[in-house]
This record gives C-alpha cells, sequence and structure tokens, in this order.
C-alpha cells in the first residue's frame, strides 16, 4: 500500500513549524537579510524548541525523531526563508550527523549535547578552493606527528556553512592522511575544534543569496588536534561524506520544496491583492497558470523527497531516488522563484518582498551538496552501471 | 504543587468566525479550532512553576468530543494529563453552566493553583475565575501579568488600565493570566510524541453529578436573541493638518484611548 499521509506526530511537528516560522521568523528575517547578519536570537530559540535535536536519540539530548521529521521542519522552514533552513540543515545533516554516524562514544558524549540543543554548530568541511564535486581532489592534507599523539594538518576549505558564528565549535574536515594501494588518496575526517591554533576562519562571503546564513573560507597552517579526533576508521573519509551527502540530499530536497512552496503562497496573495487594468492580476490566465505550474512543481518534488525519505528510513537503497528528488526540486525551485518574482513585477526586484529573496536564494540550490550536473552523473551512473 | 490549568477549545481568532442560525451557540463545525490563546500563557505559566518548584500540571477542558484535538497539542507543551468533560447536554451552556461544570470537575481534583486565561477569545466575558472561585470558596487573583509562589504565598501584578496592583492570597486559589506573564513555548518533537501517551481522562455530567437541565441550552441564564455580523470597515477618519493637525491627532488617539 502506498501512503503519503503523515503520521499524527509528523503532522503535528509540521504545524508547530509552521507557527514558529510564520511567528518568529517571517517578520524579522528581513532585516537580518539585509544587513547580512546571523540570526542569533532565531536560531536560540529553535535551539529551545528541540529543532536541532530533531533526527537523534535522547540519550545525547535529541528528540528521538527521524530523518523525515527534519525534513519536514526544514520544508516547513524555507518555506517562509532559506537562511534559517540552510543553517539548520547543515548543523544537523553536515555537522553532527558525521559525529552521531561515526564518531566514537566518546565524541558523541563530547560533542553531541551541545549541538543537539543548539547551544553550539558543528561545519562540514569538504570543499576546497580548487575542488568541490571532485572531492578526490581534496588537497588539505593530515599527518601524524612524530610520536604519533597528533595529526598535523595543513590547507584550506571553501564555503563552509555555520563555520564563523559566535557559537560554531568545530569544523570536520576531510584530508588526506595517505595513499592506498592502488595509488588513490587515502582520505580521513578530522575534528578540528574552533580556537585550535593555526585554524584561521576568514571574513564572510559576500552572497548573493542564503545572506542571513554563515560561510567561511577556512585555513589550516600546521594545525595540530589529538589522533582520538578522528572520526570513524582512518581511510574511510570518502565512504562517509558519500552517506552524509546522500542523505542531506534528502534534506536540500526537502528545503527546496519549502521555497518552491513559499512561491505559491506568497503568487496567490499578491496575485489576488494586486490590480491591473481594473481587475486582479489572478484574473487572468497568463498567471493563473504560472501558478498551477508553481504548485504542480511543489507537490511533485514532495512526493520525490517523501520517496526517497521512505526508501532510506526503510533501510532500502536510496541514492538515485535522493539525487532525483534534489535535483528535480532544486530546479524547481529556481525555476518558480523566477515565476514568483515575475508576477510580483517590479516588486519582485525589491529585496523588501520574500519574492526577491527567494529569487535570490533558489540558485544556490542546483550548486550545493552536488550540482545539478553531479545529480545527473549519478542517476545515469546507477541506471548504466 | 498540584496545578490545574483550564484550557478551553475556540475558533481561530484569525480566521472568519460565525454563530449558528439555528440556537445561536458557536458554530464549531465550520472553523478552524484552536486553544484559546491566553489560555497557551496559563499553560506556559504553570510548567514554569511545576519546573522551578516541581510539581504536576493537569488540564482541565469543557468541551466536545473534536476538542481532544486542542488537549493534544496542549499536553505537547509538557502537562502531565488532562481531565476532558463532554457531554451531548453541554452544548449551549452559558458562563454560569459552564462554571458550574468546572467547579465540579475541580472538586474531583486535587489541586493548589488553577491558572487559566484571563479571557477567551470568543466568548470574551472574563468572568470564569470569578464564578469559580465563587463556587470553590478560594480566592481568585485575576488579570495577572507576573506571579510569584512562595510555598503556599501565591502574589501577583494585576494588570490594570493605568499600571498593575500587587495582590496576595494564600492557595488553594485561582489565578487568571494575560498574554504579559510569560512567552509560550513551542512544543518539541519529544513532547508531541510524549503528548500521544498521556492520559486523558473523560467526564460525563453523570460522572460529576451535574443534573443535565441546569447546564447546556435547556439551563443556560443567558440567550442570543439575534446577531449580525460586523459592518465592514469604514474608510477611517482622516486628520488635515490646517494648522493644528498635531492637536488634532492628539485629541483623536486620546478620545479613542490609544493614549
Ligand atoms: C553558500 C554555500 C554554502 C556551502 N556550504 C558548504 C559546506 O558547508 N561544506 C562544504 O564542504 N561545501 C559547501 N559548499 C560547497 C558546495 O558544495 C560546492 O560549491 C559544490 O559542491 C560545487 O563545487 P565547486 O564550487 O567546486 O564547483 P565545481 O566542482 O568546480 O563545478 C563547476 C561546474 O562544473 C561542473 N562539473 C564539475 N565536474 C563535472 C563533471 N564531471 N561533469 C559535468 N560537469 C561537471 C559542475 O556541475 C559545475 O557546474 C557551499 C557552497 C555555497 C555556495
Amino acid at each position: 500500500m502506498v501512503d503519503f499521509k503523515l503520521s499524527d506526530e509528523h503532522e503535528a511537528l509540521r504545524q508547530t513549524v509552521r507557527e514558529f516560522a510564520a511567528k518568529e521568523i517571517a517578520p524579522v528575517i528581513g532585516d537580518y537579510y539585509e544587513r547580512h547578519a546571523f540570526p542569533y536570537e532565531i536560531i536560540a530559540k529553535m535551539g529551545e524548541m528541540g529543532l536541532f535535536g530533531l533526527p537523534f536519540p535522547e540519550e545525547y539530548g535529541g528528540m528521538g525523531g527521524d530523518y523525515f521529521a527534519l525534513c519536514l521542519a526544514l520544508e516547513e522552514i524555507a518555506r517562509v526563508d532559506s537562511s534559517v533552513s540552510i543553517t539548520l540543515e547543515a548543523a544537523i545533516s553536515l555537522g553532527a550527523m558525521p559525529i552521531y554516524r561515526f564518531g566514537t562514544e566518546e565524541q558523541k558524549k563530547q560533542y553531541l549535547p551541545d549541538l543537539l540543543s543548539g547551544r553550539k554548530l558543528a561545519a562540514f568541511g569538504l570543499t576546497e578552493p580548487g575542488t568541490g564535486s571532485d572531492a578526490g581532489g581534496t588537497m588539505t592534507r593530515a599527518e601524524l606527528s612524530e610520536d604519533g599523539t597528533e595529526w598535523i594538518i595543513n590547507g584550506s576549505k571553501a564555503f563552509i556553512t555555520n563555520s564563523g558564528t559566535d557559537i560554531s565549535t568545530l569544523v570536520t574536515v576531510t584530508a588526506v592522511t595517505g595513499i592506498k594501494e592502488n595509488g588513490k588518496k587515502e582520505i580521513s575526517s578530522i575534528i578540528v575544534p574552533h580556537g585550535t591554533p593555526g585554524f584561521t576562519v576568514a571574513p564572510g562571503y559576500s552572497k548573493v543569496g542564503w545572506c542571513a546564513s554563515d560561510t567561511h573560507e577556512l585555513t589550516f597552517d600546521n594545525v595540530r588536534v589529538p589522533v582520538g579526533n578522528l572520526v570513524g576508521e582512518q581511510g574511510r573519509g570518502y565512504a562517509q561524506f558519500l552517506r552524509i551527502l546522500d542523505e542531506g540530499r534528502i534534506a536540500i530536497s526537502a528545503l527546496a520544496v519549502g521555497l518552491a512552496q513559499g512561491c505559491v503562497d506568497e503568487s496567490v496573495k499578491y496575485a489576488k491583492e494586486r490590480h491591473a487594468f481594473g481587475q486582479p492580476i489572478a484574473n487572468y490566465q497568463a498567471v493563473q497558470f504560472k501558478i498551477a505550474d508553481m504548485e504542480l512543481r511543489a507537490h511533485t518534488s514532495r512526493l520525490a523527497y517523501y520517496d526517497a525519505a521512505a526508501r532510506m528510513l526503510a533501510g532500502e537503497d536510496f541514492k538515485r531516488q535522493a539525487a532525483i528528488a534534489k535535483l528535480y526540486s532544486s530546479e524547481a525551485a529556481t525555476t518558480s522563484a523566477r515565476e514568483c518574482a515575475q508576477i510580483h513585477g517590479g516588486y519582485g526586484f525589491m529585496n523588501e518582498f520574500p519574492a526577491g529573496r527567494f529569487y535570490r536564494d533558489a540558485k544556490i540550490l542546483e550548486i550545493g551538496e552536488g550540482t545539478s550536473e553531479v545529480q545527473r552523473m549519478l542517476i545515469a551512473r546507477d541506471l548504466l552501471s | 504543587m498540584k496545578i490545574v490549568v483550564l484550557v478551553k477549545q475556540v475558533p481561530d481568532s484569525g480566521s472568519e468566525r460565525s454563530l449558528r442560525a439555528d440556537d445561536g451557540t458557536v458554530d464549531r463545525a465550520s472553523a478552524s479550532n484552536v486553544i484559546n490563546e491566553m489560555d497557551e500563557y496559563a499553560i506556559e505559566e504553570a510548567l514554569k512553576i511545576a519546573e522551578a518548584q516541581g510539581g504536576e500540571v493537569t488540564l482541565l477542558t469543557m468541551g466536545p468530543d473534536a476538542a481532544t484535538e486542542s488537549i493534544r497539542k496542549a499536553l505537547s507543551m509538557g502537562p502531565d494529563g488532562a481531565v476532558h468533560v463532554t457531554d451531548d447536554a453541554l452544548h449551549g451552556s452559558c458562563a454560569l453552566g459552564t462554571s458550574k461544570v468546572l467547579a465540579a470537575a475541580l472538586r474531583t481534583l486535587e489541586f493548589d493553583l488553577v491558572l487559566c486565561g484571563a479571557e477567551s477569545t470568543d466568548g470574551r466575558t472574563q468572568t470564569m475565575p470569578h464564578m469559580l472561585a465563587e463556587r470553590l470558596g478560594v480566592p481568585a487573583l485575576t488579570g495577572a501579568r507576573k506571579l510569584t509562589v512562595e510555598g503556599s504565598t501565591l502574589t501577583v501584578e494585576r494588570q490594570t488600565d493605568e499600571g498593575y496592583e500587587v495582590v496576595q492570597a494564600t492557595g488553594p486559589a485561582i489565578v487568571s493570566v494575560w498574554d504579559t506573564i510569560n512567552e509560550p513555548r513551542y512544543p518539541s518533537f519529544k513532547g508531541i510524541m510524549a503528548a500521544k501517551k498521556k492520559p486523558i481522562a473523560t467526564k460525563s455530567l453523570a460522572d460529576l453529578g451535574v443534573e443535565a437541565g441546569e447546564v447546556g441550552l435547556a439551563g443556560a441564564t443567558s440567550k442570543v436573541l439575534s446577531s449580525a455580523k460586523r459592518p465592514a470597515r469604514s474608510g477611517g477618519q482622516k486628520v488635515e493638518d490646517s494648522g493644528n493637525g498635531g492637536a488634532d491627532l492628539v485629541a483623536y488617539l486620546s478620545a479613542e484611548k490609544f493614549v
């Protein structure tokens, strides 16, 4: 039996987050965005209601929910604002998840309570100035110190989300820790706490969108951390981030669906209010069809991510479905954001309307956590292999 | 400390509300029903007290079966359990009738403190705490913007048009609160999941020993004879500035009690 109906608990969560987004984010986020300021106050409130612990068990301070609960929260937040949604997405699926999935019991006990409460943020550093899609091209190196007690890390990472806020506490970086028998680089993940000597966070980028989210370039100059900061086994870094990115795609898809749905919300509202040639523009078929297509994209994208999430939670292979969901929903989001701005006319080009913000925020969805081209490669590879 | 919080399900004040054509009672069927907004503040206050001093928080609702939905939502904020008084004969109860039923239900519960919202967004009579206090023979401290609990001494800052009054009583007592008292929490997912398993005791009028004829439409002491929709907003008043526009503006604002 196919069933896309949400459970009572998931539905209650969705409504609660929706109410939160409408009351606590929508009225104030435009101002943070304009100032390129990180919304600490909103993040603190989200921490209080347990959003940062959603998909984690209670023993580490989590809410005992599942990844689907996280996706619903991301969708409802992105319906109002993407900067806040990506902050939550990155904090959980890139920040806390690698430690939860691959860390030692000691690492989990040390880091997760702060991360899952939203008091602290963790980041994940994979992308480098010279390489993104081609993760095998990682240049950052980690070598063991002579006495074998420390990793010495050198290199830099680019575009790292949540890495430079006042509450950023650590970044898990991927680094080359040797050469494998087949001549390929051996990649491992290592936790680098903020404040470690030699670890520098550059000032925030000037971004086209996601202006209230936190993104920095990081440099590592002979940064020494204890060997115990290795996450999981040495040499498993590549496999680890593939898993992290696979599930992260479902989360990004949920975020994209939220943005696409937000475009419907804003367009419906505006089209009824705005008059041209003596009647509401909602009366014109050209506008109606745009709105119908927007809803079509939001709805079908949502089904795609529900399907990928359901497979993942059932323990089935979900890689292709996650790639499909991410690809389809991010392209849906950019198309809908463009149409939403169009329906808003000149106001669609103004930052004071959500439509303008949606337009600026949509593009990155086709780039981050695997570009659209990479998703197509993954889907094709899965079909042709 | 045992705290009971009165929670009412009301039609959402943010959307279109109406009265039923047949008996003049609130049309619940066509409304989207929510927890009375002010009650969320009462729940938050109860949870804060219980968290700081230890204790148990029980919700008490009188309402149709469908009110269970609002009770579950309220439970997801953190209270321990709920009592739901529901009976077909309750339909159309006036404030006095409601207070009779709630008082009867409260007599079956142990409490040191009863908290409630200062008013409901549908009835807006603000009389429930007084009626309950009278029926139960306990003090009522109403319209609180601040509540301090020290042992059995309850001190509130009672919000008035001019400022506030400090009033004190010894518990058990009834305290009604305004939305200035705190910032209600949003339920967490853990809370949502826990709410599913929390006990909701359902009570009928017979369980409480209340005669059906004393409450509901049959026993109502007030009745809606006729009603009309609020007129659409008029154009408003324009203050033209011909030298003393400032003074005119202030005169208008103070006449309307804005300042
Ligand atoms: C705001 C923001 C936040 C980010 N947050 C993080 C973070 O927290 N952590 C992190 O590690 N990274 C983060 N990133 C990085 C992001 O994941 C990368 O930008 C993305 O993966 C693309 O990598 P790249 O920029 O190096 O582009 P490239 O890989 O250089 O790609 C350039 C173009 O070439 C195409 N291309 C590349 N290879 C192929 C191929 N084989 N076939 C066809 N086309 C190809 C790409 O699709 C793209 O169109 C973030 C980026 C941004 C902008």
